[in-house]
C-alpha cells in the first residue's frame, strides 16, 4: 500500500515518493508520521489522558467544597471562575475529565468487543450466521439510537458503568459492519486460502491472518467511537440521566444550565465544559478519519481539477489501488 | 420482477424491525427494576394509588398475558394512559409533536442545502483553502454537544439579533387583544428560528461531511475522467455525473441521521424551552412517566423506520442497479 496524505488534507502541491510499509504497525506509525493533524489530535488526546489521570495534581482547589462567592467570575485565584455553588470551575473541569474520559475509552472498548465479534464472526463464517446477525445489525442501525439511549437509561441508567455498559452494547452495529465487509474481503486472498489448505483451523486463521488485517480499521473505528461516547454522555447526563456523583463535562454542561449561568451572564460556567468535549471529540476525529481515510485508497483519486484548466492528480502520482 | 422483489424485500424488512421495535418497547419498559409504577414520583401517589395503577395496567399478570395485551391494544392505536393526568397517551403525543415537525423541518432543510452545497464545493475544490475552511468549520459542529451550542447560543447571539429564545409564542401573547393570523406565524417562526438554526448547525456539519466523501468517491470514478476527456464543463461534470451519483448514498445517510434528528431535537427543546415532543419527554424522564416515554419512544422509532423504508424505495429508484 502506498502512503501518502490523503487528497482530503493533504498539503497542496507535495509530492512525496511512495513508500511501502510492511505490516499493520508500519500503517499505523506512517499514516500518523504523513498526516500532521492525525498526530495533532493523538497528541490532544494524550494531553486530556494526562489531566485526567494527574488530576489531583493540577486542580487548584477541592471541588466538594465552597471556596468562593456564587458565579464569581475568572481572576487570579479562581482561573475560570467559580459556579453556583461557589465550586472553582478550573478544578470541576479537570476532575471532569476523568469521567467523561472513562465512559469515553470504556464505553468505546465495549463497542468494539462486541462489534469486532460479531463482525468477524459474520464475515468469517458466513452462511446463516451472517445472515442472522447482519440481519440483526441492520435492525439496531434503524432503530434511532439516542431515542433508545434515553429509554434504555431512563431504565437502568444513573450508575456510570450502567451508562458506559449502554452505550457500548448500543453502538456496536457501525463497527460490525465496517469490520465484516473487510473481513469478508481479507477471508478470499490467496494467503488465507493457503493457510487453510496446510491446515490451518479456523481460530488460527482468525487469530493470525484476518485479525491483524482488521485490526487498522477497528482501532480507527474505535476511536471514533471514543468520540462519539464523550457526546453521549454529555447527552445522557443534560437529560439528567446521568451518575448523580460523578463530576463530568456533561455534568458541568447541565449545571450551567440548570443553574441559570445565561441569566446569571457567567460565561465561565458555560464555555469552558463544552470547549473541552469539543476538543476532545475533534481530535479523536481527526485520529480516526484520517486513519480511515488513508485506508480508503479511492478517496485518492480525483478526476475533476481543483482548478479550472488544470487537470492534475493530487500527489503528482495515481494509486494503483 | 426484480423490482418487486426488491420493495418486497425492504417491506418484510421494515415490517421486521417494527416488530423489533414493539417487542423492544415492551421488553424494556418491564424490565425495569420494580415496576413502571415504582418509581413514580408526583404529589398524590400513594400507596394504593400505586396499587389501583398496577392493577389498572395489568401488571398483575403474567408477562405472556401482558405482551399478548400490548400487542392487542397497540394494533388498534391504543398506547394506554400517562401515569401523570391519567390521559390517552395518543393524544398527550399528537400535541408536541406537531410542534416540534415545524422547528425540525426548518433545520433540517436549512443544514441539507447549506450541507450538500458546501459539501459539493468541498469535494470540488479539494485540497484547497477553501475545502480546508469548510472542512473544518463542519468538523468543528459536528463535534460540538448539541446543548451546548443551543447554550451558546441562548448566551451570545440571541439578544443580539433580538430573537426569542424560550418558549413558542410570546408571553404577553393574546392578552393584548387577539393577534390576526399573520402575526400570529411571525411570532411562531420567530420563536423557531434559534432552535432550528442551532439543529442546523449541528447536522450541517455532518451532512457536508458526508456530501464531501461521497462526492470525493464519485469524482474519482473512470466516467468523470470520461467527461473530462470529452470537454463537458466543470459545473456540468460535477452536477450531472458527480453530484447525482453522490446522492445515492447520501439518502440513506440521511434518512439513518433522522434519529439523530430527533434526538437533538429533545435537548434543543428542553434548552429553548420550546413545548416540543422533546420537552415533553424531558419532563416524563423527570417524572419517570413510562406509560409516556413509552409511547414517545414507539413512534418515534416507528416514524424513522418509516422514513427510511421511504429512503430505501426512493434509492431504488434512483438508482436501478440496486439487487440487494
Amino acid at each position: 500500500m502506498t502512503t501518502s496524505t490523503t487528497v482530503a488534507r493533504g498539503e497542496a502541491g507535495f509530492e512525496g515518493s511512495p513508500e511501502f510499509t510492511s505490516g499493520r504497525r508500519g500503517f499505523i506509525v506512517t499514516t500518523l508520521r504523513d498526516q500532521p493533524q492525525a498526530i495533532i489530535g493523538l497528541m490532544v488526546v494524550v494531553m486530556f489522558i494526562l489531566i485526567a489521570i494527574f488530576a489531583p495534581l493540577i486542580a487548584t482547589y477541592s471541588i466538594h467544597a465552597k471556596t468562593g462567592p456564587i458565579y464569581q467570575a475568572p481572576s487570579s485565584t479562581h482561573w475560570l471562575g467559580t459556579d453556583d455553588g461557589g465550586v472553582d470551575m478550573f478544578s470541576l473541569l479537570v476532575y471532569g475529565s476523568r469521567v467523561s474520559l472513562e465512559v469515553g475509552f470504556a464505553a468505546a472498548l465495549v463497542a468494539m468487543l462486541i462489534g469486532g465479534t460479531v463482525g468477524v464472526v459474520s464475515g468469517f463464517f458466513g452462511g446463516w450466521v451472517d445472515v442472522l446477525l447482519m440481519r440483526i445489525t441492520d435492525i439496531f442501525l434503524v432503530i434511532p439510537d439516542l431515542p433508545l439511549i434515553i429509554v434504555v437509561a431512563a431504565i437502568f441508567g444513573r450508575h456510570l458503568i450502567n451508562i458506559i455498559i449502554i452505550i457500548g452494547i448500543i453502538y456496536w452495529t457501525s463497527t460490525a459492519r465496517l469490520v465484516r465487509a473487510q473481513v469478508k474481503s481479507v477471508r478470499e486472498r490467496v494467503y488465507v486460502k493457503r493457510a487453510r489448505s496446510i491446515g490451518a483451523g479456523n481460530r488460527r486463521l482468525v487469530v493470525k491472518h484476518v485479525l491483524p488485517q482488521v485490526a487498522p480499521l477497528l482501532i480507527a473505528n474505535t476511536v471514533l467511537t471514543i468520540a462519539l461516547a464523550v457526546f453521549l454522555e454529555t447527552y445522557i447526563t443534560f437529560l439528567g440521566l446521568g451518575d448523580p456523583s460523578t463530576v463530568s463535562w456533561g455534568k458541568l454542561i447541565e449545571n450551567s444550565f440548570l443553574g441559570n449561568a445565561v441569566l446569571n451572564n457567567a460565561w465561565w460556567a458555560i464555555v469552558p465544559p463544552g470547549v473541552a468535549v469539543t476538543v476532545v471529540i475533534l481530535a479523536c476525529t481527526m485520529v480516526g478519519q484520517s486513519m480511515e481515510d488513508a485506508l480508503n485508497p479511492r478517496l485518492k483519486v480525483g478526476h475533476l481539477a481543483v482548478r479550472r484548466f488544470r487537470l492534475r492528480p493530487l500527489h503528482g502520482q495515481l494509486d494503483n489501488e | 420482477m426484480q423490482r418487486s422483489d426488491y420493495i418486497l424485500k425492504r417491506t418484510l424488512f421494515a415490517l421486521m424491525t417494527v416488530f423489533v421495535a414493539v417487542t423492544l418497547n415492551f421488553v424494556l419498559f418491564r424490565a425495569l427494576p420494580g415496576d413502571a409504577v415504582t418509581g413514580l414520583k408526583c404529589h398524590n401517589c400513594t400507596i394504593q394509588f400505586k396499587e389501583a395503577l398496577r392493577h389498572d395496567l395489568g401488571l398483575d399478570k403474567s408477562k405472556w398475558q401482558q405482551y399478548v395485551i400490548y400487542l392487542k391494544k397497540l394494533s388498534h392505536g391504543d398506547m394506554g394512559t400517562t401515569f401523570i393526568g391519567n390521559k390517552p397517551v395518543r393524544g398527550e403525543l399528537w400535541e408536541p409533536i406537531k410542534k416540534t415537525l415545524g422547528m425540525i423541518t426548518l433545520g433540517t432543510v436549512f443544514s441539507i442545502i447549506f450541507g450538500v452545497f458546501t459539501g459539493v464545493i468541498s469535494a470540488w475544490r479539494r485540497g484547497t483553502v477553501v475545502d480546508k475552511t469548510s472542512v473544518w468549520t463542519a468538523l468543528a459542529f459536528y463535534s460540538v454537544p448539541t446543548q451546548w451550542l443551543g447554550l451558546m447560543i441562548v448566551y451570545f447571539v440571541a439578544d443580539r439579533v433580538g430573537l426569542p429564545h424560550g418558549g413558542i409564542q410570546s408571553p404577553d401573547y393574546g392578552i393584548l387583544g387577539n393577534p390576526g393570523t399573520f402575526d400570529f406565524l411571525v411570532d411562531r417562526t420567530a420563536h423557531m428560528i434559534l432552535p432550528a438554526l442551532t439543529l442546523g448547525l449541528v447536522l450541517y456539519g455532518d451532512y457536508t461531511l458526508i456530501v464531501r466523501s461521497a462526492m470525493l468517491e464519485t469524482l474519482g470514478e473512470d466516467y468523470v475522467l470520461t467527461a473530462r476527456a470529452k470537454g463537458m464543463s466543470n459545473w456540468a461534470i460535477v452536477w450531472k455525473h458527480g453530484f447525482r451519483n453522490a446522492m445515492l448514498p447520501v439518502v440513506t445517510l440521511i434518512a439513518l441521521s433522522l434519529g439523530f434528528i430527533i434526538g437533538g431535537a429533545i435537548t434543543i427543546e428542553y434548552v429553548f424551552d420550546y413545548p416540543g415532543i422533546g420537552l415533553a419527554i424531558v419532563d416524563a424522564i423527570d417524572k419517570r412517566d413510562y406509560a409516556f416515554l413509552q409511547g414517545a419512544f414507539l413512534v418515534l422509532t416507528l416514524s424513522v423506520i418509516l422514513f427510511n423504508f421511504i429512503a430505501d424505495l426512493l434509492y431504488f429508484k434512483l438508482d436501478p442497479r440496486v439487487t440487494t
